[in-house]
């Protein structure tokens, strides 16, 4: 499979993770990974070079893999199962609802190059319910980082949760859109770029590519708020309902499918409390072939599409 | 058709003849072609930057065995209703199954070089919508069996006499639907059925005994009531002498002991060459030692 390309600028969140988990490793005893015959995809080579007694590879057993995961917390470690998203979040759905969210067990579920990062490897490998499979599961505060400083500030954030997190750890280039030193809390959206308009709330690759549509807007005089909702769940509906009334509508855009994920969120909170116009960007139907970069234009997620849903939305 | 896709059909086409008329003949032929399903399974993946090379290369042997000899099939009718059932359950060795599909006559050998190209047919991982000849479609591991002892019960119900061939990987062995579906197979003495693993001792990351042991693997699959077979993968006459053989009162697990990378020497028994690809050099070497 031809790797996302990790051009001059853009980066491989995996990298930052896998470096942030060992940091934080060294000083906390309780971190310990989990995985599925994935250490090399999940980059947890370093890791367990370092700490060959806390990783734990159950094989490929992925419901066993989350149900261990669970007895660990219990046990009174905090588990960081790492697997490529499709199998954590598809075969293990049960035992993430009953073992780890029902117990209210700290465990951290990280899914692995989610959305079409497995471009050619087909549907069967791409990540794109897992947004509304984890948002459905009560107690389960779900993140998706948008970029490196993101991603270490998200597992900060999770080591130190109360309960179960899932967290989205990308792995096609994208640029920094924070600055390092940024704080990073649970639960927020971010703005990004103010904005009068129309505002466009991505998550994940989804943000830098709303960055640059406003970019466009800006170009032909359209005022594009863009946020990052690097938080699903719980939903930071004060900064949603700010958008609803500060602008005159709200375009969402995700690498998953159109039901249940980030823009059905929006549109579940803002449908009782403030109804805008709202267009809803995601991936519809099973892709193609393709690698990542050619799925994402297929589906239209890039500037382009994100960039007309805000025209259509100014248009009425 | 370019001259080389003619000549492999040619090839397909008189093996296929022999193979099934005349039982002597067969292990030489499908020697033969087993080799240029190697070299096209390296050549795609050459080509395509992509592909489960090792896993490939160990299941080539498996795979013409089943599709030259023994599986019950008409290519012109790939849904044909009394058609022998095959599903590759470690479909991430896509490349294999369409280079035997390319060869058998399912679909054209120009295919090939389109796998994982922008809306080719040929996913990184087989799918039966896009894909004559393929039964379902696989890539979580896993899924194989379960689908296959549900094809044998459907076999039984409807009176039907085709027979259900499922191709496993050793480390796919670690998921626990697969025991679900022995358990049943077992359970219903669903005899039509038969299992092959294709035993490389490997899986993505290591060894499948230094991650999560199989072992004594043939013990396990007798204590759910299998009638268990043990076989060199690489051996044809092997390999059909158990194959063949018409149903009897048990499912079959047939154990086929394989080289992951199998032919090419510095890909073979190595766990790197899961699903990596080997630059300019490394594919003519490759192709070197294979066509030999
Ligand atoms: C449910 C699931 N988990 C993980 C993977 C990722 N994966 C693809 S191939 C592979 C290793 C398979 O090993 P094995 O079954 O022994 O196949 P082989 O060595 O013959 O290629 C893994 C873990 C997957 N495809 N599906």
């Amino acid at each position: 499979m031809s790797a996302p390309v990790i051009a001059e600028g853009m980066f491989d969140c995996r990298k930052a993770f896998a470096e942030e988990l060992i940091a934080l490793a060294r000083q906390d005893q309780r971190i310990v990974a989990v995985a599925n015959d994935s250490v090399g995809s999940s980059n947890l080579g370093a890791f367990q070079k370092e700490f060959p007694d806390r990783l734990i590879n159950v094989g490929i057993a992925e419901q066993n893999m989350v149900g261990v995961a669970a007895g660990l917390a219990n046990g009174g470690f905090v588990p960081f199962v790492c697997c490529a998203s499709p199998f954590l979040t598809g075969r293990a759905l049960e035992q993430i609802k009953a073992d780890c969210a029902y117990n209210g067990y700290h465990v951290v579920l990280c899914g692995m190059s989610p959305g079409m990062a497995y471009g050619e490897l087909g549907p069967t490998h791409h990540s794109i319910e897992d947004l509304a499979w984890m948002r459905a599961i009560n107690d389960l505060t779900v993140m998706v980082p948008a970029d490196p400083a993101q991603t270490r500030g998200a597992i900060r954030w999770a080591l130190h949760a109360k309960g179960p997190v899932f967290l989205r750890i990308g792995r096609f280039g994208v640029p920094a859109v924070t600055p390092e030193d940024a704080s990073f809390e649970a639960g927020r959206i971010y703005e990004l770029r103010p904005g009068r308009d129309v505002t466009l709330i991505a998550t994940g690759t989804m943000v830098s590519r709303a960055l640059e549509a406003a970019g466009q807007l800006a170009a032909e005089g359209i005022d594009a708020r863009v946020l990052n909702a690097s938080t699903i769940k719980p939903l930071d509906t004060a900064m949603v309902l700010k958008a609803a009334q500060e602008t005159r509508g709200i375009v969402t855009a995700e690498e998953a499918v159109v039901e249940g994920g980030l823009g059905a969120a929006v549109a579940e909170f803002t449908a009782q409390h403030h109804p805008v116009r709202m267009r809803i960007l995601g991936v519809t139907g099973f892709a193609p072939t393709g690698d990542t970069a050619f799925l994402l234009d297929h589906f239209g997620l890039n500037a382009a599409g994100l960039a007309k849903a805000a025209r259509q939305i100014l248009s009425h | 058709m370019t001259q080389a896709a003619a000549t492999i059909r040619q090839l397909a086409g008189r093996a296929q003849e022999i193979a099934r008329s005349s039982g002597e003949d067969a292990p030489a032929l499908l020697a033969g072609i087993a080799r240029e399903v190697r070299l096209n399974v390296l050549t795609t993946i050459g080509e395509a930057g992509m592909g489960h090379v090792g896993g490939d290369l160990s299941v080539t042997d498996i795979l013409t065995t089943l599709f030259f000899d023994v599986l019950k099939l008409d290519p012109a009718r790939p849904d044909w209703a009394d058609r022998d059932r095959f599903i590759l359950s470690k479909g991430h060795c896509a490349v294999a199954l369409y280079s035997v599909l390319a060869l058998r006559g399912f679909i054209e050998p120009e295919l090939l070089p389109t796998f994982g190209k922008p809306l080719s047919v040929l996913n990184g991982h087989p799918n039966r919508r896009k894909v004559p000849g393929v039964e379902a479609n696989t890539g979580p591991l896993g899924h194989g069996l379960p689908i296959a002892v549900g094809c044998a019960i459907a076999a039984r119900l409807s009176g039907r006499d085709w027979r259900t061939f499922v191709v496993l990987g050793d480390g796919e062995l670690q998921e626990g639907s697969n025991w679900e579906a022995a358990m049943a197979a077992g359970h219903r003495g669903l005899g039509s059925l038969t299992a092959i693993v294709d035993r490389n001792r490997f899986q993505q990351g290591a060894g499948t005994e230094a991650t999560n042991r199989l072992e004594p693997l043939a013990d396990k699959w007798r204590a759910f009531g299998w009638d268990v077979h043990e076989v060199d993968g690489h051996d044809h006459a092997a390999l059909l002498e158990v194959l063949r053989p018409a149903p009897g009162e048990r499912p079959r697990f047939v154990i086929a002991h394989t080289f992951k990378g199998k032919g090419v020497s510095f890909m073979q028994d190595l766990v790197d060459w899961h699903h990596k690809v080997p630059s300019a050099d490394q594919l003519q070497q490759a192709l070197a030692e294979v066509g030999r």
